[in-house]
């Protein structure tokens, strides 16, 4: 009987099963093997490292591929009282502008440093948008080690694109603003407000440096990149608001049929540099680099740039008309086609390098913008893809002669063929995608597995959690004829673009941790029994040690209120993995998060008398909730004597450091009283 | 003879071999180093496989109250580099006499020195093992002592401790094998067959 009813139920779901095989399937409908190729069982490895902007958070986040787990966040240029970044003595000058300190911005589009045009894991920049800057992570440490901010510029989003080996990253400002900047009326935009486009030396890590700067019309520019192969020489830079609107833009700016790429010819561009037709101005901008040795972050003051007019360097510029408010400008593996992603446009215009070089060899010339010639549309164009769907933003390739292209107002990929400009594929994505990127996929060599697609809306994705959402990403199978969804995941703050590469590029080369040997921080205390408190006036400084499972010296007296107290606290174990953090009671600032061998420090101003606990905030051992210590502010005046104690362990050191060397010299800091 | 001198003068070369070689390795692994932690013990020093091992490996015994591991707390350390030299020495007088008593002699050393050179390692593992600082140890278990093993696999807490000769522990005992090697040999200084030849070197010629 019970076998009887079962093999129905057996029949019948077999009958709807196969009724379902015939209902065409939403596309977007995750296929059967999807969780296959997006599993990553524990204990493996992702294929790629895939680097995501942080938007307005100013940090950058790294995702695995295809498991779409987070790796790390990245401070780069917003304080991240997580770890401390940008409240420590050695990281505070990160973020040092001219307007003081900066201590947050938005960034947009992430950039691996090249090698031939192929992303190379030496480094990753990284823009803030607001106030314009660009920053170097090392990739060796995930580390930002220096930002250099971009002076004449407002809205540093044409940025940080790089040419074939990193000789220069670029930055064009999406605002033009009176150049020099001062009080001028805004209804002066059309005459003197000015957009620039500034080249970045960026191959010698510590010594970024504006080499030049392009004085451009006063247009928005919002992306570039550079030529490769044939075009490499070549930088594109697409623009909007090209009727020079100052007021109710979205409207004002989308009048126009037709807006610019800029085709910057940046090789003829140094030559003239070079022969002295750029002219110095004074402009103050503030570079800040992290000094390899003491790892302590310097902040230098910069007071001039070389400012090039096009009109001295004829050919450096040449305008491509290009429909309508186009956002991207990417240039395929080739070099050859120049794909423009018009956002309001109904096509995809893609421009020809080679009829680029004809028209300017034929001057086939719609006039011309203070110097700079407009290039006929027709004589550039190599095709337009039709009928795309709405809203195209930015296309990436895969390497096989196909591009893929985001639409946001449509909400979807589109995937067409380079050469014959004909849609072959669409999939839905959900919802609005900002940029896609496909690892390496704006390079000469795309590693063409996958495309994360990167959306603004998510709406029903996701369990909901109140009127914010996060921003979603959506990892898609680019390897069959068809595209494959596979895989949504959250991400933080709000990614614009990413990039990618193939994990092996860099996993070996990860730096375990600081050798305590090399660390050259000059409050560095290298062993407990080096640990001490000294007075310096109405400052503290502690040198404090800590390994598992404790701090030392771990009890602090002779603090008087008024003082200011430097808690310089070194991390002395040397394996990999072992962080201890720092905290204390009222401390205005953040916690500490100290990695192996590393010296870091927080300044403290107590603000009343007491007996302040700190402790270490990493679960670092089992006895990390015992590794903890006390520090005594008294008054003003007060007679209690500077002390700091020594642990049992500092001791037997002391000890053999007296029994084996002479007498301890040359150190100032002060020990007192036996716990 | 000349084969029992060569045999002896590479057993001495061995001898010296191994003052440059570990002689015993202990590593440990745990759930929290999966990648394994351990030191090599050579004549005269004791060093980490890895750099850091060692500091690493101090580190983590302060929990028990273990002392730390240093060459300049092991005593031994100093003279035991004498000793391999000596035996080296004694193994070169013994290829100069070329007698089987005198490799007989050498082989004895060698036993008798190893057998106190293990004995050695292990009441300093004991020591060790045994006499912790319980006044400062963290983690105490009643009854736990945290004896390394000689040779083999003991589980310490958390950690495998695994003990094996190294290097230099196969150089000593190859050479040892090449002694017996020249004290099984026919012929030689003490053989009748060579006291023969010395006694009528005429015959050796053949008739005249």
């Amino acid at each position: 009987m019970s076998h009887r009813i079962s093999g129905r139920i057996a029949i019948v779901a077999a009958a709807v099963l196969a009724g379902a095989c015939g209902t065409p399937q939403p596309q977007a409908l995750v296929t059967g093997d999807a969780a296959q190729k997006v599993y990553v069982a524990p204990g493996h490895y992702d294929e790629f490292y895939a680097f995501l902007s942080g938007g307005y958070s100013g940090n950058v986040s790294v995702y695995g591929l295809p498991s779409g787990r987070m790796l790390k966040i990245i401070p780069v240029f917003s304080q991240f009282p997580e770890n401390g970044y940008g409240y420590t003595q050695e990281t505070k000058a990160m973020l040092q502008t001219t307007f003081g300190e900066v201590p947050w911005d938005d960034t947009h589009h992430a950039e691996l440093s090249q090698t031939n045009g192929v992303p190379d894991g030496r480094w990753l920049f990284i823009n803030g948008n607001n106030t314009p800057r660009i920053a170097r992570i090392d990739l060796t440490r995930f580390e930002t080690d220096e930002i250099i901010q971009i002076p004449n510029s407002a809205g540093g989003h044409a940025a940080p694109f790089t040419t074939g080996n990193s000789e220069y990253v670029v930055s064009a400002t999406r605002f033009s603003v009176p150049i020099p900047n001062g009080d001028v009326p805004i209804e002066d935009f059309k005459t003197r407000f000015k957009g620039t486009i500034s080249f970045i030396r960026a191959d010698q890590p510590g010594k970024m440096d504006i080499a030049f700067q392009i004085l451009m019309p006063g247009y928005d520019y919002d992306l570039g990149h550079a030529g490769k192969g044939p075009s490499d020489g070549w930088f594109f830079f697409s623009s909007y608001d090209t009727e020079q609107a100052y007021s109710k833009l979205e409207m004002n700016a989308s009048k126009n049929d037709k807006d610019f790429i800029a085709a910057v010819h940046w090789k003829l561009a140094e030559q003239c540099v070079k022969d002295g037709k750029a002219k110095p101005m004074p402009s103050a901008y503030v570079h800040n680099y992290v000094d390899e040795k003491t790892r302590i972050a310097v902040s230098e003051r910069k007071t001039s740039v070389l400012v090039l007019e096009p009109s001295a360097c004829p050919g450096v510029v040449y305008f491509l008309p290009t429909p309508k408010s186009p956002h991207g400008v990417d240039v395929d593996p080739t070099g050859e086609y120049i794909v423009a992603g018009g956002k309001l446009a109904t096509v995809i215009p893609v421009h020809s390098f080679s009829k680029l070089q004809k028209a300017i060899a034929d001057k086939a010339f719609d006039g011309d913008l203070a110097g700079i010639p407009i290039l006929k549309y027709e004589s550039v164009l190599a095709g337009e893809v039709q009928k795309p769907g709405l809203g195209p933003l930015h296309t990436e390739f895969d390497g096989k002669g196909y591009a893929y292209t985001s639409m946001f107002i449509s909400s979807e990929v589109v995937k067409w063929k380079l050469g014959t400009w004909e849609v072959v594929d669409r999939i839905p994505v959900y919802y609005s995608i900002g940029h896609l990127m496909i690892p390496g996929g704006d390079s000469k060599q795309p590693w063409g597995k996958y495309l994360l697609a990167m959306d603004k809306i998510t709406k029903d994705r996701y369990l909901p959690t109140g009127p914010e959402l996060a921003q979603s990403a959506q990892l898609i199978d680019i390897t069959g004829g068809k595209m494959k969804l596979l895989l949504d995941f959250p991400t933080t703050g709000e990614p614009h673009y990413a990039q990618a590469l193939p994990a092996a590029m860099i996993k070996e080369k990860q730096v375990k941790f600081f050798s305590l040997a090399n660390n050259a921080n000059p409050y560095v205390t290298r062993s407990e029994a080096d640990g001490g408190i000294e007075r310096k006036g109405r400052a503290i400084h502690v040198k404090m040690i800590a390994i598992r499972s404790h701090f030392a010296p771990d009890n602090l007296e002779g603090v008087q209120l008024g003082d200011t107290v430097y808690f310089h606290v070194t991390n002395i174990e040397q394996d990999w993995d072992i962080v201890h953090g720092f905290a204390l009671l009222g401390m205005n600032t953040a916690n500490l998060i100290l990695l192996p061998g590393d010296t870091r420090t927080l300044r403290w101003v107590p603000q009343a008398v007491g007996v302040y606990p700190f402790y270490c905030t990493d679960f670092c051992s089992a006895l990390h909730q015992e590794m903890q210590g006390y520090i005594r502010v008294s008054p003003l005046g007060s007679n209690v004597a500077l002390r700091a104690n020594i642990s049992p362990r500092a001791a037997t050191q002391e000890a053999r450091k007296v029994g084996l060397l002479s007498p301890a010299s040359g150190d100032h800091m002060q020990h007192a009283g036996n716990q | 003879m000349l084969r029992r001198r060569l045999l002896m003068i590479a057993a001495a070369a061995l001898v010296v071999g191994a003052l440059a070689l570990p002689l015993w390795e202990i590593r440990l692994v745990a759930p929290q180093y999966p990648e394994g932690l351990g030191f090599r013990i050579h004549a005269s020093n004791v060093v980490g496989i890895k750099p850091n091992d060692l500091q690493s490996i101090n580190g983590l015994n302060h929990y028990i109250g273990m002392k730390p591991i240093h060459a300049d707390l092991i005593p031994e350390l100093r003279w035991i580099p004498w000793i391999v030299i000596g035996l080296a020495l004694a193994g070169l007088a013994a290829a100069w006499r070329a007698s089987r008593g005198a490799v007989g002699a050498w082989l004895a050393a060698v036993v008798v020195l190893g057998t106190a050179g293990l004995w050695d390692f292990r009441s300093w593992e004991y020591d060790y093992g045994h006499n912790l600082d319980m006044e400062n140890a963290i983690i105490v278990v009643p009854g736990m002592s945290y004896q390394p093993p000689l040779l083999g696999s003991k589980q310490l807490l958390n950690f495998t401790a695994t003990s094996l000769p190294a290097s230099g522990a196969f150089a000593l005992g190859a050479a040892f094998l090449l002694g017996v090697g020249a004290l099984v040999m026919p012929g030689g200084p003490g053989s009748r067959k060579a006291r023969r030849t010395r006694l009528h070197p005429a015959l050796a010629q053949g008739p005249a």
